[in-house]
């Protein structure tokens, strides 16, 4: 039964997209016609992130497998018949679908305790452990390859468990990467939710865990939804560290597009795979749609400071404290502290010479590790300003709720629509961009060999992060607040400015921070556009793993946990960019 | 609710981030302009080479072609030998460059089939040396070899004489269940050298015995690894990972790199029974923007400078007959006098179905 305040919120707010012209219930109009630039506002902010996606994601994509459905210049569908016929395809469809199910819920049934304590909690290091746990999510999948089966291999340290080349292997390693995205996800929601919520359960006798299963999950729902979609997909699309831990005998979707496209050229199979892949993503989006459209209200965020010191006396934070403490120190950081110390381990014995290697250009490489470090800051930069600018967009529009049904549709087809670019392999966007960049829109420039693209690319998957992290903050908005600024006299804009970008503004660090990070440890498409006077880091440390020498191997450590140390760090300073201070309470 | 008391701080902190965002703006405009800060077109333009993730020359080469030809040089790197000649036949129509580097005989005649190279006039002294590996039917010389060298099984000496057990020499060997549990090799679907040892198999057991090889690997504990970098490194026991496996599918010229500090001879060896000779070319591509500039690199990588550096920088063996080799190698690093071999035609016709019988055969 919704309360008199949710069904005042649940009423479609003023400035809707696509609806009528907004007069509003108390605008006051102070504009005589203040409908037509608002019109053209929502137009350019609907219209920038559908041109970027469309030329830099769908034409390259729709080219690449339309070759693959055309033959002789006529439409040839046999391929379906064809790769369906193959016992393998069914294999690596069902192999997929295993894969990302259990992964997806392996991060959740540890990521949701880590985003209590990280969030909900307070204790000294929790900065610290927030860019820890962050890591793993950006390291190039070779290291984590490295990393992973050096401990698991017979002899490693954990070899006794037997666990090298098994699903479990390759699912811990999905977990490994994806935690953070849960915790993250959940705890930019979960630290904004307004306490009072469960205090006032806790005050007529419910019990803690009553509130939690009653109060706190139905309200994180949304947030729970997108965080499960994202590692879903990121688990679905999984593809060095299918191929490193399992090798094709736990081929999936993904590994057999990139065999399939790179190494046989056979189009037609690839185009089938896609078009396989595709539906499998949308299937995907549009239960976690459906999930996040059956949670998603307004939501009273901020009022008081919701975290509260670590009570081990208290059974939820002693839940969360034991999970996330198992979880730290035997997924995330056994195989980091193993990277570390094999990175210290010198041909002459322990040491600092594989950093003290980074300095200067190893083997025949033009640039250090230092240099590539700059260049991946600096591509990581371009890149996260584009997702910024695209996803904060995306995300606004996406946050309205339109009187229409149409517009309402159109708005969820625009959110999902902007979700695709995790579920596309990374090879067919390659690919896609070979024979697409070559002279895009007629412009006499060759884009497939530049720098820009890079960016480009990177920014492409980074906007589904920043519309995933800002949009459930923005629609957690009370429209009511909307209402009431525009009643007081404030213009759209201002509005704009005063209420949505203030509450996106605390978003905004965590977005820039996720942004960041995948983009600085990208290697799908910076792989197929990288250019070697300025590789990025972790082309460098790719490049390093496979030339022979003690000392490459040591370099290529040493050069993975700086690039660990430097995500780290910038998402350290995110975070400062979001401490509650910021614009003080609502 | 909103009050006027919070906007100060909230308009601190959308200064702060709007400040934040146009220093970071600024820093930006590097990466997008410092990255065409060299693609100034020179005098006499630009030439591109297009090759694989391998490439590279010792400092100071490429620059020193440059000062001669007044050329400048760009260099797009693909990923490994088998997608690089399978992109260059995806974008036939508008090529990504002028010259490819890097495309091996599993792959040659693939390439010449597609028509990606062009006939090419070769001056460089070391032409008549590259000759010697021309890919059979290639007769206009579209493709060139630049340098070669033997992919072959390597063995941890120093393991074996630590556990008392005598070291494999041949193929044969190793289905000896003395050596079981004991080999690691990269997966040739997706390997180029892995895709090397299973040719080497083609070529030692024919049409018809190299399935059965294969199962008996497989019955005897073989080890598939996704890449070079992880079999060497991960699995191997000396290739710096100390790993599980005494037995790895390297090149001849790996075991002068396990020369320990301070040590004399290599904890590792070659075994010269087991090999196959990869050759890597390159040629001017179809459709070059600039065919002359992709002549004049092609002569540079024949040039003595660039054939004396290739040991040193890109571990195989230079075609010219005129420079020298690194000492080291001449003890360390001998060919194989009798590698196997198979026709590139035989390759370009057979390497899918190959693949696909070894995938079923050793992955099931």
């Amino acid at each position: 039964m919704p309360t008199p305040a949710q069904a005042i919120a649940d009423r479609p707010a003023p400035g809707a997209v696509g609806g009528a012209p907004v007069g509003g219930r108390g605008s006051p109009g102070r504009r005589g016609s203040a409908a037509w630039p608002r019109r053209l506002g929502w137009t350019v902010a609907v219209a920038v992130p559908v041109l970027f996606l469309t030329v830099f994601f769908v034409w390259p994509v729709a080219e690449i497998v339309g070759r693959g459905f055309v033959l002789d210049g006529r439409l040839d569908l046999s391929g379906f018949g064809e790769v369906f016929a193959r016992p393998r395809t069914w294999r690596v469809v069902g192999q997929t679908l295993a894969q990302a199910t259990v992964g997806t819920l392996g991060a959740l049934v540890l990521g949701l305790p880590g985003a209590y304590l990280l969030h909900r909690c307070r204790f000294r290091g929790r900065g610290a452990l927030r860019a820890f746990v962050t890591v793993p999510f950006v390291l190039p999948t070779v290291v984590v390859g490295v990393a992973f089966r050096s401990l698991l291999v017979d002899g490693g340290l954990l070899g006794g468990l037997g666990l090298d080349g098994t699903f479990t292997a390759i699912v811990l390693a999905l977990v490994f990467f994806n935690y953070a995205v849960v915790v993250r996800t959940v705890g930019g929601m979960w630290e904004r939710l307004d306490p009072r919520a469960e205090q006032a359960a806790r005050a007529l006798g419910a019990s803690q865990w009553r509130v939690l299963r009653t109060v706190t999950l139905p309200a994180l729902g949304p947030a729970i939804a997108s965080a499960a979609s994202l590692v879903f997909l990121f688990c679905a699309t999984a593809f060095g560290t299918v191929l490193v831990l399992g090798g094709r005998r736990f081929g999936t979707v993904e590994t057999e597009i990139w065999i399939q496209t790179t190494q046989f050229l056979d189009l037609r199979a690839a185009a089938v795979l896609s078009v396989v892949q595709l539906v499998v993503v949308v299937g995907a989006l549009a239960v976690a749609g459906r999930a996040r459209a059956r949670t998603e209200r307004a939501l009273p965020l901020g009022g008081p400071e919701a975290a509260h010191p670590v009570r081990l006396r208290d059974p939820l934070d002693a839940v969360a404290v034991a999970v996330t403490a198992v979880t730290v120190l035997g997924l995330l950081a056994a195989p980091l502290v193993n990277l570390v110390v094999r990175s210290l381990r010198t041909p002459d014995g322990w040491g600092l010479g594989n950093y003290a290697a980074l300095a200067v250009p190893q083997d025949t490489l033009a640039v250090s590790a230092w240099q590539a470090a700059g260049t991946s800051v600096r591509t990581a930069v371009d890149a996260t300003l584009l997702a910024l600018l695209v996803g904060g967009l995306v995300a606004l529009v996406v946050s309205r709720r339109p009187r229409r049904n149409s517009a309402r549709r159109a708005v969820a087809g625009l959110d999902a629509l902007f979700m695709l670019p995790l579920g596309v392999s990374a090879v067919t966007v390659g690919f896609g961009f070979l024979v697409s960049m070559d002279a895009p829109l007629g412009l006499p420039i060759d884009l497939r060999t530049s720098g820009v693209l890079v960016a480009v690319a990177q920014a492409v998957v980074a906007v589904p992060l920043v519309v995933r992290t800002v949009l459930p903050v923005l629609r957690a908005i009370e429209p009511r607040q909307r209402e009431v600024a525009a009643t007081l006299g404030a213009a759209p804009g201002r509005v704009l400015r005063t209420v949505d970008l203030a509450v996106a503004l605390r978003a905004l660090g965590l977005a820039l921070g996720f942004a960041f990070a995948a983009s600085l440890g990208e290697f799908g498409a910076t792989s197929f556009l990288a250019r070697p006077q300025d590789p990025t880091l972790p082309v460098v440390i790719f490049r390093l793993l496979g030339r022979p020498g003690a000392e490459n191997y040591g370099a290529a450590l040493a050069a993975s946990v700086l690039l660990a140390a430097l995500t780290a760090a910038v998402v350290a300073v995110c975070e400062r960019l979001r401490r509650p201070g910021i614009g003080g309470a609502w | 609710m909103t009050t006027p008391r919070t906007t100060p701080p909230l308009r601190r902190g959308a200064v702060a981030v709007a400040a934040g965002c146009s220093l970071v703006a600024l820093t930006a405009c590097s990466a997008i302009g410092g990255a065409n800060a060299d693609d100034e077109a020179s005098a006499a333009g630009t030439v591109t080479l297009v090759t694989h993730e391998s490439f590279g020359l010792s400092e100071g080469l490429l620059e020193q072609f440059e000062d001669e030809t007044g050329l400048s040089v760009e260099i797009v790197q693909q990923a490994d030998a088998g997608a690089l000649v399978n992109q260059l036949v995806l974008t036939k129509d508008a090529p990504l460059g002028d010259l490819v580097y890097g495309i091996d005989n599993a792959f040659a005649s693939r390439a010449l089939d597609e028509g990606v190279v062009v006939p090419a006039d070769v001056t460089a002294p070391a032409g008549a040396d590259a000759a010697a590996h021309a890919v059979p039917g290639d007769d206009d010389g579209a493709l060139t070899a630049i340098d070669f060298g033997d992919v072959c099984l390597n063995i941890d000496t120093a393991w074996f004489a630590a556990q008392g057990v005598p070291e494999p020499t041949t193929l044969d060997s190793l289905l000896d269940p003395a050596y079981r549990d004991l080999l690691v090799v990269p997966d040739p679907v997706t390997s180029s050298p892995g895709l090397a040892f299973l040719l080497a198999t083609v070529g030692a057991y024919g049409e018809d015995g190299w399935v059965d090889y294969w199962a008996g690997l497989r019955d005897n504990g073989l080890q598939v690894a996704d890449g070079w970098s992880e079999a060497y490194y991960t699995d191997f026991t000396a290739g710096g990972g100390d790993g599980p496996r005494p037995v790895v599918l390297s090149y001849a010229s790996s075991p002068p790199f396990t020369v320990p500090e301070g040590g004399d001879e290599p904890t590792t060896c070659a075994l010269l029974d087991t090999c196959f000779r990869q050759v890597e070319y390159a040629g001017v591509l179809a459709g070059a923007a600039n065919p002359e500039g992709a002549a004049q690199l092609l002569d540079f990588l024949l040039s003595d400078e660039v054939q004396a550096d290739i040991p040193v920088s890109m571990y195989m063996y230079p075609v010219s007959s005129s420079v020298d080799l690194p000492d080291e190698w001449a003890r360390w690093a001998p060919l194989s006098d009798a590698p196997y071999s198979v026709a590139p035609g035989d390759i370009t016709e057979h390497r899918e179905q190959w693949l696909t019988t070894w995938s079923d055969t050793v992955i099931g």
